[in-house]
């Protein structure tokens, strides 16, 4: 194929400013998709990524445009899954920016934009939405010339809903985005950007291949892992899978060898030919690491090998997830989980319990600490149980995120306000524009990952947009505060804090928990306690009436229908001693926040 | 057909509606009584049934539609010698005469809807009737010479104080009555009562005035048989009992409940649809379930352990219910506080 009638490109957007939207018109347009076939969405493909209305996972497409081949590259849109934009923007040459002209531009947009700038990706910048009475595409245009350097005569003005201007933005694509270059008859290099499991087919690779060429049958080898495999089958997505005999420089398709594992066919993984390969693989990309973990148990002792091969299913598809077996005295046996943020945690708890029919307990949410004790060892704690004894501690560090946060800027008292509480420390503020303002603070990842970001967006009526990346571990003054359930140690619900926060993260686990925890047939105390120092305590009375009053003829169908209900609901209870705990307690306690 | 058996026979109209109401009841279509009486008729002759041993008629509010006119619905059913045959009857409505044509039908049994003897408590109620209704009917009840009665009452409605509560007991008691059915407040979907959270019980409160109750009826010589109901030896409802025991019944009119042999159905809601389906001679029924052997066997334990003779010792795990539960080696019955918890009880049911 002739690379100069290439181009590779991603849509860079803030959620819910019209990147799928966008994406679905495009293929309209380009005839790739009847618009009769067309699903609203088309490439949000998974069920829940369409229930949040959020892209988890990247996914890649190839239309036609007026005689050029177009690859468009998706990226998700959530600050969890950031690393994945990373990967795409691998494949690409350059970048559409799509901003809600009613708007602005959002933090993760800004960061995002700046790393495809880091990427020497050229950008297409559009103003979207323009249909909306709202809109303001002349104050924005502006604020993109101001904070990004792109003249604002250069951006677009489209609206994806009415497929305004979509045409001339295609047209800028071909022109504004340089083609892709490589040497064909050079050794194979292609770059894996994206794996995801196949239950028929095994691991589905999105390669882009920057030299050589990839060919069905070749014999080949995954340089970082050192495997060899066979490459079965190649193909490109129009959407619709369609096999081809070979990949050239600069094209995007897919690659199928065989592969079991997503982890096995990493994202920014080289691919290149057992014989005769390339001797360098390609600059590749650090994987990402898990920030927040938690401990999931299943709430039948009997689900434990259930979960176990759930989440190796999982993990086929997300490399991401990491996993260990725990045992908890109040849990029994389950998994020690690592996510890449806290909405990462939920959709995978979610995914388990609905693809696999589990029911779980999560524990309480934990970053991972670095403990250095007193006979001068470094040791890693990812679950509070695993604290060392308080007299072999010397101290202990936390992670921190250099956060910065985009906002009106008659919202930066509010927003300064819940980063102090959150043990912020203000690094800068800068006017992006006379409206808006961008913080800079360093925030223990602890604080941020609970609900900082659901705190943020309702104290700002949603305005304000928030991205952020670790900046490094510091000391901090910490405790441990466990939970007892019925004067019994829970040892799952233990959680590190600020000391200057234990009090208070007591009292208000202890509230939370009371309203959480259903009326047991006994009184249920609930203590929060640091080293055995009880520091607050409420109490779940006993239930004492639970009695239908009423059973006559016409009622005992219904009567006999809500008992069995209420017994199935309690097989999503856990049992912690005699207690039976729902589920989701810790994540719904912490998320019930002020 | 051997051992007992029983008829239902509902009367869909009322005057009012309460807002805690959810059966199948309607204050706009008193046009269609005397229809809807002939079509219970003409339903009730084609069973051709055996001499029953118990009729309860109920509703809505079957003192809404002329005595004379249910006397002849009555007339309908063969009863066996002996059978009990309860009316509904609003307070409001009793008069002495309408009770002599009921005693003259064959009606040996009443139930008055009285839910409280405290007025506050009756207007949240959504009631309309005064305390000094409830003494005429009675007096009237017992001038008719109909052998005996029962009080419903209701505890938790919105504003009811543990002294209300205990005001409508005792005004309840002063009547001698020789069965009182005392329920707490239910929130039942779709009525207005459920939109209104505000006025929900408290089901702590529920507790205490249950509690209240037991105390109350026991001192006064009524005896707690079924979670709800209370009554002097020999006055136990009959007819209530039967279908505590799973025994069988058929129902008659719009959305009254049958159940032959673990076969139970239900008829169409309206009044309308009942009407019609009748008149056209086909069948009333709306849906139903059959159910299976340990359903059924599971369903009758669940109905047996709300009553005072409770189940077999060995249908209960009984573990963990010290307090709930007491057995005598035979046979385990409900504490006072083990009626209270009885769902939670029914869960460990084997």
């Amino acid at each position: 194929m002739d690379l100069s009638r290439i181009r590779n490109f991603s849509i860079i957007a803030h959620i819910d400013h019209g990147k799928s939207t966008l994406s679905d018109r495009i293929l309209e347009l380009t005839n790739a998709v009847d618009a009769r076939d067309m699903r609203s969405q088309y490439l949000d493909t998974m069920d829940l990524e369409r229930e949040r209305g959020i892209t988890i996972k990247a996914q890649n497409v190839r239309v036609d445009w007026k005689g050029y081949t177009l690859h468009l590259i998706d990226t998700p849109g959530h600050v969890d899954f950031g690393y994945e934009v990373s990967r795409s923007l691998a494949a690409c040459e350059g970048v559409v920016l799509v901003v809600d002209a009613a708007q602005g531009i959002e933090a993760q947009t800004l960061a995002n934009c700046y790393l495809a700038m880091e990427h020497d990706l050229e950008i297409v910048a559009a103003l979207n939405k323009i249909d909306l009475p709202a809109a303001d595409p002349d104050r924005y245009a502006m604020e993109i010339e101001t904070v990004l350097g792109i003249r604002a005569e250069d951006i677009l003005r489209i609206s994806a809903k009415t497929g305004e201007g979509v045409d001339k933005l295609l047209d800028a694509i071909c022109q504004r985005i340089p083609a892709p270059k490589g040497d064909p008859d050079a050794p194979l290099q292609a770059l894996i950007f994206d794996s995801q499991y196949d239950q028929y087919r095994g691991v589905v690779s999105s390669v882009r291949v920057m030299n050589g060429r990839l060919t069905t049958g070749a014999d080949l080898l995954f340089m970082q892992a050192g495997t060899r495999q066979e490459a079965i089958e190649i193909g490109v997505r129009r959407p619709v899978p369609t096999p081809v005999p070979e990949l050239g420089p600069g094209e995007v398709g897919y690659l199928i060898a065989g592969i079991k594992e997503v982890g096995h066919a990493r994202s920014g993984e080289t691919v290149t030919t057992f014989v005769h390969g390339a001797t360098t693989a390609l600059h590749g990309y650090r994987d990402p690491k898990p920030m927040v973990f938690c401990g999931l148990f299943p709430i039948d002792g009997d689900d434990f090998e259930t979960l176990r091969e759930s989440l190796e299913k999982l993990r086929l598809n997300d490399a991401s997830i990491s996993y260990a077996p725990e045992s908890s005295g109040a849990l029994g046996f389950g998994f020690r989980c690592g996510f890449l943020g806290l909405l990462h945690m939920e959709i995978v708890k979610e995914r388990l319990e609905r693809e696999f029919n589990l029911a779980l307990i999560a524990t309480a949410p934990s970053v991972e600490y670095r403990v250095r004790k007193t006979n001068g060892e470094v040791v890693f704690v990812d679950n509070p149980a695993d604290l060392p004894p308080t007299q072999n501690i010397d101290y202990i560090e936390e992670p921190f995120f250099r956060v910065s946060i985009i906002t009106p800027k008659d919202y930066t008292g509010t927003l300064m306000d819940l980063c102090q509480t959150r043990r912020g420390e203000l690094s800068k503020l800068e006017y992006l524009s006379p409206e808006r303002v961008e913080l800079h603070y360093q925030i223990p990842l602890a604080e941020v990952v609970v609900d900082f970001f659901d705190q943020m967006k309702s104290r700002t009526q949603g305005y304000a947009s928030l991205d952020y990346e670790l900046s490094g571990y510091q000391r901090s003054q910490l405790v441990r505060v466990d939970l007892l359930l019925n004067g019994q140690p829970a040892d799952a619900f233990s959680t590190i804090v600020h000391r200057d926060k234990a009090f208070a993260y007591g009292n208000r686990m202890c509230e939370k928990l009371k309203e959480l925890i259903p009326r047991q047939m006994f009184d249920v105390p609930i203590q929060a306690a640091i080293g055995g120092k009880v520091i607050a305590r409420e109490t779940v009375k006993a239930k004492r009436k639970d009695v239908l009053a009423k059973c006559y003829g016409g009622d005992i169908t219904r009567k006999r229908k809500l008992l069995e209900k209420q017994k199935e609901g309690k097989k999503r209870m856990k049992s912690i001693g005699r207690v039976e705990v729902p589920g989701d307690v810790f994540i719904s306690a912490l998320k019930l926040d002020d | 057909m051997t051992g007992p058996f029983g008829v239902y026979i509902h009367i869909p109209f009322c005057r009012h509606r309460c807002d805690y109401c959810a059966f199948a009841t309607w204050t706009d279509r008193d046009h269609l009584i005397d229809d809807y009486l002939d079509a219970l008729r003409l339903d009730i002759e084609r069973a051709a049934l055996a001499p029953v041993s118990s009729v309860f008629i109920g509703g809505g509010t079957p003192t809404r539609v002329p005595a004379d006119d249910l006397a002849k619905v009555l007339a309908a059913v063969p009863l066996s010698p002996g059978a009990e045959v309860t009316v509904e009857c609003n307070p409001d409505d009793v008069t002495t005469a309408m009770m002599q044509t009921y005693a003259a039908a064959g009606v040996n049994r009443i139930s008055l809807g009285v839910q409280s003897m405290v007025p506050s408590v009756l207007a949240a109620l959504g009631r309309t009737h005064v305390p000094a209704n409830v003494e005429r009917a009675v007096a009237a009840i017992r001038e008719a010479g109909i052998a005996t009665f029962n009080v419903d009452i209701i505890y938790g409605g919105s504003g009811e104080s543990l002294d209300d509560w205990q005001a409508t007991l005792q005004g309840v008691l002063a009547l001698r009555p020789p069965h009182v059915s005392a329920y707490a407040l239910t929130i039942e979907p779709g009525t207005p009562l459920a939109e209104d959270p505000s006025r929900h019980p408290d089901d702590d409160d529920l507790a205490d005035k249950y509690e209240l109750a037991d105390d109350l009826l026991a001192a006064a010589g009524l005896a707690n048989y079924e979670v709800s109901n209370w009554a002097a030896p020999g006055h136990e409802c009959r007819h209530n009992v039967l279908y505590w025991q799973q025994g069988n019944y058929l129902g008659f009119g719009s959305a009254a409940h049958s159940h032959l042999d673990g076969h139970r159905w239900w008829n169409v809601r309206t009044p309308e649809r009942y009407l019609d389906a009748v008149r056209a001679g086909e069948s009333t029924e709306a849906a139903g379930e059959t159910l299976d052997d340990e359903t059924r066997r599971l369903e009758g334990l669940q109905l047996a352990l709300r009553m005072s003779d409770g189940v077999p010792a060995e249908a209960l795990d009984a573990d963990e219910l010290d307090g709930l539960v007491v057995t005598d080696g035979q046979r385990v019955r409900l504490t006072r506080r083990g009626r209270l918890l009885a769902n939670e009880v029914s869960h460990r049911l084997r």
